[in-house]
């Protein structure tokens, strides 16, 4: 069976890919359909959705069109996602896989730096580094990173370390594979699902943290973001609820669809899994 | 295919139990029928996937999700089990039909005292005081003979030994003295001395209690050791039913004739010797200890795995190396390859001392000594083709890519697989992929091969064909066979020489014949008269 059967199999995932699939294309239209700078005041303030043709999502408290927010704050949502998962995956797969293969000495050092990292909250670490660093996506990426990857260096460490003792691996070292080899190519394949799945919820955190960032006034004030558009619209909620309604449903769906395309993905990269689903 | 008994305690009648969709066959058993008379002990013997533990579940309403029972039925006291709720069952279990399993470490709860444990049986059933139920479970630990009873009661299960943990599952089981013991492959694993000790205890406590006993085997040893009557099945059928003296001797069915003869018999082949005397590996003075490392508050542990072990291995000899868990021959074979490395000594391979190799030089010489597997599910990376997994040795130690696949092709085709390089390990079966693991070690032109327990996990019709595969290949090759195993038969088959391991040190080594007919260390004797059926031969046809 094919890798995407095996993955269709699994009726969530593919909702999951749909709404992920029709939020990239939001992305990458918005230019097209709202080419005009979404910060642009173009009609009169607190228009209700549906009140003025053109405007299916109302305007915000300066008159500013939802719709080119939300479809242009959907390209620096994913971006942010993607971006700082991918960096936080690769400072904590190496650090991981190092610890765990290696163990004794040099596992006790790289944990207890990752320790230091875990007991710093979150959040507040994170609000620091954007503070310092002065808001912009590259600040706000190498934060959301920054915070994120002491989970994926404890997870591959766990995986290393029960993997490293199985017969297959001790196989290996007796042909006379390198370290490195054992790593890459016996030990880090077998590793995969966990941390693909992993990194589909941390793309769905990664997105709410920049979302709180944003609420905060830690967003970059250059692009349009969908955590902006909530915190700007919270002192409003009563008088206008979809300013905060439409970007906060943005949020859940990607987010929900990202939880189940990483469902779908761990069925999918495990196919003894998959045939007892079958 | 039904028996007569006089006086049938449980009877079986034309059971068919289907599996679910998408198995490998509709049904686990299909029309099987048997009786377990009163006072006898019953064999249901067969590999894995026979079968035969799908009538015990059945009876014990435990078959796993998915799995039921669609014909036939099963009486026990005027009452048919397959129709009982399971609240009727419940109280049925322990109660009256007692059973033990097989992996007595995680059949018991770790964190409960053995004494509680036993309690909670008589609790279960709302029997006696908490003070009779202690002095009960006192009686139960003396009965099946655990030494110094008063400690035990307060022990916890990791502070008991396999045999000793084995024993409280069948004190628990016995606890209501029921009418029927299903023991579900109780000794399958434990050493030998232990299975002997254990089915010594089953068979003194079935005629003392005059129960009738459902023991489940795939050893026909052990069917040789205790059983009255004996049933054997495979792809759930039942193949032949009889007294187990004449099912033994006079083997009607071809499978049950194949299986009798798969165990290695006593008859030794005569010694070949080393074509040569020339040594391949010399090892001398081996120690190798183990230490835990010990925390803050407590001390760190040492385990002496091999004492002062020292040996020779001539080119093209095979020696074998035997001994219980426990005894250092694991440590040994994994020293020689250079998984372990050893405290002091040294390991002389044709003159060069692969034990104080290291980093890259050891990396450069690791194709001389290469290993084959104990559990041929683990030892094949689940993500690698079968083809590269073979490859990646000769790709290691630099032959181009190419030339190494088409190497491993040939090599799957040596051990009788040829045009499989393309699959995953998953699809092949538990033999299969003990000569893919074969071939991976072939694939190095190794000097030496370590076989450590290569075919334990094997079922016997399987295993015989592994070593003849084995025996096969180093004719052909001229290899020189280090073979690790518990099994002193199987070791006698195939081994030139046998060296005896016990805690670490080398009890008795010589020639596999002398040591199997004139063992002259009493360990040795001891695990010889341990072996369950040795008297038993097959008659000639």
């Amino acid at each position: 069976m094919s890798f995407f059967a095996r993955f269709a199999q699994n009726r969530g995932a593919l909702v999951g890919l749909i709404i992920l699939l029709a939020i990239i294309l939001m992305a990458i239209l918005a230019p097209l359909v709202f080419p005009e700078s979404p910060w642009r005041m173009v009609q009169r303030p607190f228009l209700s959705p549906m009140e003025v043709d053109g405007f299916w999502l109302g305007t915000d408290t300066m008159g500013r069109n939802v719709a080119a927010g939300l479809m242009h704050g959907a390209w620096v949502s994913l971006l942010i996602g993607l971006v700082s998962t991918v960096v936080a995956l690769a400072i904590g797969v190496p650090l991981g896989a190092i610890a765990g293969y290696y163990g004794g000495l040099v596992d006790d050092a790289l944990m207890r730096f990752t320790e230091f990292f875990q007991t710093i909250p979150n959040f507040a670490l994170a609000i620091v580094l954007v503070a310092i660093m002065q808001p912009s996506v590259t600040s706000i990426v190498l934060a959301i990173a920054i915070v994120s990857w002491p989970p994926v260096a404890r997870l591959v460490r766990a995986e290393f370390m029960s993997l490293r003792h199985r017969e297959y691996v001790e196989a290996a070292r007796l042909v006379g594979q390198s370290n490195t080899t054992i790593i890459l190519k016996q030990i880090l394949p077998n590793t995969l699902s966990p941390i693909i799945v992993l990194a589909s919820l941390m793309v769905a955190t990664a997105i709410l943290l920049e979302s709180a960032l944003s609420f905060l006034g830690l967003g970059d004030p250059n692009v349009m973001s969908w955590g902006y558009m909530i915190g700007a619209a919270r002192t409003v909620i009563r008088q206008a609820w979809w300013l905060s309604f439409f970007p906060g449903v943005a949020i859940l769906l990607t987010v929900l669809a990202l939880n189940l395309v990483g469902e779908g993905l761990d069925d999918a990269l495990n196919p003894k899994l998959a045939r007892e689903r079958s | 295919m039904t028996s007569t008994t006089d006086d049938p305690v449980l009877s079986i009648r034309g059971l068919t139990i289907a599996l679910p969709k998408g198995a490998d066959r509709d049904f686990a058993v299909e029309d099987v029928s048997y009786d377990v008379a009163r006072g006898e002990i019953m064999c249901v013997v067969g590999e894995s996937g026979s079968g035969k533990s799908m009538a015990a579940n059945a009876i014990m309403g435990l078959l796993p999700k998915g799995v039921r029972a669609v014909a036939g039925e099963v009486m026990f006291d005027g009452q048919d089990l397959l129709t009982l709720t399971e609240k009727q069952h419940r109280k049925l279990r322990g109660l009256r039909i007692g059973m033990i399993f097989q992996e007595p470490m995680t059949a018991l709860n770790p964190l409960m005292r053995v004494g509680a444990q036993i309690s909670e049986v008589f609790e279960a059933h709302g029997q006696f005081t908490p003070r009779e139920r202690q002095e009960k479970a006192l009686a139960l630990l003396e009965e099946v003979g655990i030494p110094q009873p008063e400690k035990a009661i307060r022990a916890y299960p990791f502070q008991l030994s396999g045999g000793q943990r084995q024993r409280v599952m069948i004190a628990m089981a016995l606890a209501l003295a029921p009418e029927v013991l299903i023991a579900d492959e109780p000794t399958t694993a434990l050493d030998v001395t232990t299975q002997a000790q254990i089915l010594e205890l089953i068979r003194d406590l079935q005629q003392r209690r005059g129960m009738s006993v459902m023991f489940i085997t795939h050893d026909f040893g052990v069917v040789a050791e205790i059983a009255n009557r004996v049933c054997v099945m495979r792809h759930g059928r039942i193949v032949e039913l009889g007294e187990a003296e004449h099912v033994l001797k006079h083997p009607q069915d071809p499978y049950t004739r194949a299986l009798i003869e798969a165990i290695p018999s006593d008859v030794i082949p005569e010694a070949r010797g080393a074509e040569t005397d020339t040594p391949l590996l010399e090892v001398a003075h081996l120690d190798k200890v183990f230490r835990s490392r010990g925390g803050l508050f407590k001390p760190s542990r040492e385990v002496r795995a091999l004492d002062d072990v020292s040996f020779v291995l001539l080119k093209g000899e095979t020696v074998g190396i035997v001994g219980e868990s426990g005894s250092g021959k694991s440590t040994l074979g994994r020293c020689v390859v250079r998984l372990e490395r050893p405290d002091h000594g040294t390991l002389s391979l044709s003159g060069i001392d692969f034990s104080a190799l290291k980093g890259e030089t050891l990396r450069r010489q690791r194709h001389r000594v290469q290993m084959i597997f104990q559990d041929p599910y683990a030892s094949l990376n689940p993500r690698t083709r079968v083809g590269m997994a073979i490859a990646q040795g000769p790709i290691a130690n630099d032959v181009p890519r190419e030339k190494a696949l088409a190497q491993a092709d040939e090599l799957l085709e040596l051990v009788g697989l040829g045009g499989t390089a393309d699959r995953f390990p998953h699809e092949f079966s538990g033999g299969q992929r003990q000569r893919i693991g074969i071939a991976r070690a072939l694939a190095l032109n190794p000097e030496l091969i370590v076989a450590d327990e290569a075919v334990s996990a094997l079922d016997v019709s399987i295993q015989a064909q592994i070593l003849e595969l084995l025996e096969d290949l180093k004719q052909k090759l001229s290899l020189a066979l280090l073979f690790i195993t518990h099994d002193l038969r199987v070791a006698a088959q195939i081994c030139d020489r046998i060296i005896v391991m016990q805690h670490g040190r080398i009890v008795e080594q010589g020639p596999a014949r002398d040591v199997f007919l004139t063992p002259r260390e009493a360990y040795t004797r001891e695990l010889l008269e341990a072996i369950p059926g040795r008297e038993h031969e097959l008659a000639e046809a």
